[in-house]
């Protein structure tokens, strides 16, 4: 099957700093895909390159459509949703107005409306939330908010950077099992970004290990768990 | 008693422009944490505009229409050609750019339209002043016009889908961008609203103080004072403040220091909350856990 998403020898860094040296991986339709690492790896710098936020070389096709080098904006249009590093809240708006954000590129004012009710479904605390300032809300619900505001987008592919920083384990587990429920349900495909590989290695079905700037392992997730020296250096047991 | 009655009105009309201009501080504020110096010389600008077209025939409010949408394509070429550039560069910069914008477009107002002071006309009747002298006609109307004109442009903002686009690139360009608003083109877009609001302000009190190069100088710095007042990150804040110190300023032109030191008021009201409350009545502290 042909993959959603494909990045060939692709490099990227900011100003002098060369942070990926040329590296090749896919999304496939449908799947989630982990990109693991430790930090400084590259792999928050490989995120914002598929979305045009770092100058890049190399080649990014979404679909059948070279996407690298396009403005970030245009990228987004074509259906690519992040969920950037530190969630990317607006705090000064309201809950409301931040999903409201999340469906900016579309029209259909019922389509947006049951996809509301649809993210409240899987999130009921923001609907409890959502007349408030989005700023006051706990980490885990801004991280809620977060995936709920990209899903408004109905995005084809789903950009996550580390649901799991900064939250308490049961939260964590909760984000989860709804991204289980989410990959069912919406069809989306997703590249997830974890320090915390046993979460990410348990909802994906491919994997991509990121060591300074190269990938050094990839395979099906359940391969590169039984990988002597991953498990040794990123399971811990 | 009716003396103070009569301050605290033409007060307010004074201070609707001061809101207005205000406003449009904090727009372009919110946007680039910089404040526009060369505000007030643009609204200057889109008076004369105003004028030219008057005594070229056009009636008044078509001349209103045309200067508004005119100054808004202004206030864009600005954004789109000199501030686009200095997006990225240290604050002195832009505040060089603000200044040379301010003596640029003042100097061009003076070599195509003289430095004659001239009359500019006002649409609104001029009998008998209402309420029994309390106000005149035209401080009646530009109070209206300005509050219809902060009306709309809260509503804008609050219940549409572009202010809300708006809101967003200015509080946070980066997430913005994520949910695929173009950025670059909302903020040439506050800098044309600005621009917009700034000429009706211009407009609006050429006829009370006549019309020349340097109109809005001191009209500027009354209407930062009220900003800072308000808090200069709060739109709402700042035109409550332009309101407040226009009253405050007829008051104690009246009251206190003589007209002649009016202006000073407005000076010492900008160090008063620099040195008690620098982020203003109204000025938002975000809150924000993480």
């Amino acid at each position: 099957m042909k993959a959603l998403l494909e990045a060939r020898s692709l490099h990227a860094g900011y100003g002098e700093t060369k942070v990926l040296h040329g590296i090749d991986f896919a999304v496939e339709q449908g799947g989630v895909t982990a990109l693991l690492g430790a930090n400084g790896a590259g792999k928050t710098t490989t995120l914002r390159a598929i979305c045009g936020m770092v100058r890049t070389s190399g080649e990014i096709t979404l679909g059948d459509e070279r996407i690298d080098g396009k403005a970030t904006e245009d990228i987004v249009q074509r259906g690519v949703a992040h969920v950037p590093d530190g969630r990317g809240t607006f705090f000064e708006l309201t809950v409301e107005e931040n999903l409201r954000l999340g469906a900016y590129t579309r029209r259909n004012r019922h389509e947006i409306a049951a996809d509301f009710d649809r993210m409240f479904g899987y999130f009921p605390r923001l609907r409890e939330r959502f007349r408030q300032q989005a700023g006051t809300l706990s980490g885990g619900e801004q991280q809620m908010l977060a995936i709920a505001r990209a899903l408004l987008l109905r995005p084809r592919l789903l950009l996550l950077d580390e649901p799991s920083f900064g939250l308490a384990p049961l939260i964590v587990q909760e984000i989860f099992g709804i991204m289980r429920r989410i990959r069912e349900d919406e069809g989306v495909s997703i590249l997830v970004v974890e320090q915390n590989a046993n979460l990410a290695l348990d909802i994906a079905e491919q994997a991509y290990l990121l060591e300074t700037g190269r990938i050094v392992i990839s395979g099906p997730a359940a391969e590169i768990r039984r990988d002597e020296s991953v498990r040794r250096s990123y399971l811990g047991y | 008693m009716e003396g103070v009655l009569h301050q605290v009105l033409s007060g307010i009309a004074s201070g609707s422009i001061y809101a207005s201009v205000a406003l449009a501080l904090v727009m372009i504020y919110q946007a680039t944490h910089h404040v526009n110096f060369a505000q007030g010389e643009m609204a200057t600008l889109s008076t004369y505009i105003a004028l030219t077209l008057i005594n070229a025939g056009v009636p008044y409010w078509g001349a209103f229409v045309i200067t508004v949408v005119v100054s808004f394509v202004i206030g864009l070429l600005i954004e789109r050609i000199l501030m686009r550039p200095m997006a990225n560069a240290p604050v002195l910069s832009s505040v060089g750019v603000f200044i040379g914008l301010l003596l640029i477009i003042n100097s061009c107002t003076g070599w195509l339209f003289d430095y004659m002071i001239k009359t500019f006309p006002t649409p609104f009747p001029s009998g008998p002043p209402l309420f029994s002298g309390y106000v005149s006609g035209h401080e009646l109307g530009s109070t209206a016009v300005t509050l219809i004109v902060l009306l709309a442009v809260y509503l804008f903002f609050r219940h549409t889908r572009l202010g809300l686009g708006m809101r967003a690139a200015a509080f946070n360009p980066v997430s913005a961008r994520l949910v695929g608003i173009r950025v670059g083109w909302m903020l040439a877009l506050g800098w044309g609203l600005a621009a917009s609001i700034g000429a009706i302000a211009g407009m609006m009190v050429a006829p009370v103080v006549y019309l020349d190069p340097n109109m809005m100088s001191g009209i500027l710095l009354y209407a930062f004072a009220g900003a800072l007042l308000g808090g200069i990150d709060s739109p709402l804040g700042a035109v409550l403040g332009g309101f407040a110190v226009g009253i405050i300023e007829n008051l104690a032109g009246a009251y206190v220091v003589g007209t002649e030191l009016k202006l000073t008021v407005a000076l010492v009201i900008i160090v008063c909350v620099l040195v008690v409350k620098p982020s203003g009545l109204m000025g938002r502290t975000v809150l924000s856990r993480v």
